[in-house]
């Protein structure tokens, strides 16, 4: 069973979202998508400083398994990567909603993220696709 | 369909995935760790869904030197031998290996994806033949690999076989009773794959998990067999490519010239072709992962294709088996998700025996 943490935002596109205390957004993928992905092996993240559309591709993440693309859950500018991502990729795996985070971002609409999925209604689309 | 040893994979915490109709465990946490655990000490796989068939007969040599590229003639009692089997126009049927038990005696291991068809050839191919074509579906088969493999193993099993594994040379076959064990392996690294009956399997298992083997799934089994350089049929070969451009050249047995096996005929036309498609190994030092069907390009444009390509966890790069346009080249540019990426064109294998065989 995949952990959702109660405090988090989502999207179906099984990324997650932390509002942080000075107002940016840390965003990483969710457990089940590091499940689904297999053994991480490489992370192309973004250029802190970049500005990023809501649903631009922002982030590759790639496994043993498949490359797959990270969208930016909502309209920002990147303040912050997890730089330490490129040499222990495997930390998605093990701690995908600490260790292994990918960007932060200072978003445009501060009130953006309010409209994305909360943890029951993540953990709803996750039951759907199971079956 | 289950192997006898899916309880052990449901217990271990496997995550099972379809394959080739069976559910077989993809990987128990980590494919990666399981990877290095086969290269620096000892893991296990369940290959129960691999089909064994008991080729036996008076005419069982003459008929397996008609259906194999290889030559069965070159085998002794107790050794095993490397073969693709061809259709007429030597596409590759399958890759298999097939051992001389005793005379008359042989046993042949091919794929599972391949099963039916491979058993309606063989059986049609049996025909005028003196010989019998068994499916042994009552047998597991467990591989054994890494260097450490063959110290742990002998005291799991029973103690008649202790001194004649310690003997057992590559590639060559032990049996005691119901206990086939081959000094044979898709990883790269020592190790042995034994055949047993199914309703051992179990126990046979969970010893050697107890004692420390780690369990391995069918993820870090093609990441082992890739760094070795070993094709995965299906992949690296079908029925639209001869072993000629499958890196299998090695593997047809040419002499005696008089020895008509199935496709030889097709594959003599095509020994002579220069334009004959070239198969390669790549190594991509940049950020990226080769995938299967990856386009790679030559400098003077003609393209090609990786057929297997993944992450090398040994040599934390991608590598990549690749079928290409004749030349000598030794360096391309793969197509990366739209990308052109420099990868060099080596030739295999790319880890062995724990050791990298390209400079990293």
């Amino acid at each position: 069973m995949s952990n959702v943490p109660a405090e988090l935002r989502y999207t179906k596109d099984h990324e997650w979202l932390r509002r942080e205390d000075d107002g940016s957004v840390t965003v990483g993928i969710t457990d089940h998508a590091q499940e689904q992905l297999g053994d991480l092996v490489f992370v192309e993240l973004p250029e802190v400083g970049a500005r990023c559309d809501a649903g631009a591709e922002c982030c590759v993440v790639e496994s043993v398994k498949a490359a797959s693309d990270v969208y930016c859950p909502i309209a920002g500018e990147v303040s912050a990567v997890n730089e330490s991502l490129a040499d222990s990729p495997e930390a998605i795996n093990t701690d995908a909603y600490g260790e292994g985070w990918l960007f932060r971002l200072a978003p445009t609409d501060a009130a953006a993220i309010d409209a994305l999925l909360d943890a029951e209604a993540y953990q709803a689309l996750l039951e759907a696709e199971d079956h | 369909m289950q192997t006898p040893l899916h309880p052990q994979h449901v217990a271990l915490g496997g995550k099972l995935v379809p394959f080739a109709g069976w559910k077989m465990p993809l990987h128990y946490g980590s494919q990666i760790e399981e990877h290095h655990a086969v290269r620096t000490h000892w893991g296990l796989f369940d290959v129960s869904h691999m089909t064994v068939v008991d080729v036996e007969g008076d005419a069982a040599e003459a008929y397996l030197r008609r259906l194999l590229a290889n030559d069965v003639a070159r085998l002794e009692a107790g050794k095993a031998l490397y073969s693709c089997m061809l259709a007429e126009d030597g596409g590759v049927l399958d890759d298999l290996i097939v051992y001389l038990r005793a005379p008359g005696r042989y046993r042949v291991v091919v794929n599972a994806a391949t099963r039916d068809k491979d058993l309606a050839w063989m059986e049609a191919q049996a025909e005028g033949f003196a010989v019998s074509v068994t499916e042994r579906i009552d047998l597991a088969m467990i591989a054994v690999q890494g260097p450490e493999a063959a110290a742990r193993l002998p005291e799991h099993l029973p103690d008649a076989l202790g001194a004649p594994l310690a003997a057992l040379k590559p590639f060559h076959a032990h049996e005691d009773g119901n206990l086939f064990v081959g000094r044979t392996g898709y990883t790269g690294e020592d190790g042995f794959e034994l055949l047993l009956p199914g309703t051992d399997a179990g126990a046979l298992w969970d010893a050697l998990v107890g004692a420390g083997a780690r369990p391995c799934g069918l993820g870090a089994r093609d990441t082992l067999r890739l760094e070795a350089g070993m094709n995965l049929y299906g992949t690296d070969m079908d029925e639209s490519v001869s072993p000629l451009e499958s890196g299998l050249g090695w593997t047809v047995a040419w002499e005696p010239a008089e020895r008509t096996f199935i496709g030889r005929e097709a594959l003599e036309a095509q020994r002579q072709d220069p334009e004959r498609r070239r198969f390669a190994g790549l190594v991509l030092r940049e950020r990226g992962v080769l995938r299967n069907g990856t386009e790679v390009e030559l400098e003077d444009g003609r393209r090609g294709a990786v057929t297997s390509g993944s992450f090398s966890p040994t040599l934390g790069l991608s590598i990549a088996l690749a079928r290409l346009p004749a030349g000598k080249e030794s360096s391309a540019m793969a197509l990366l998700r739209g990308k052109p990426l420099p990868v060099e064109v080596v030739k295999p294998p790319f880890v062995r025996q724990g050791k990298a065989c390209i400079p990293t």
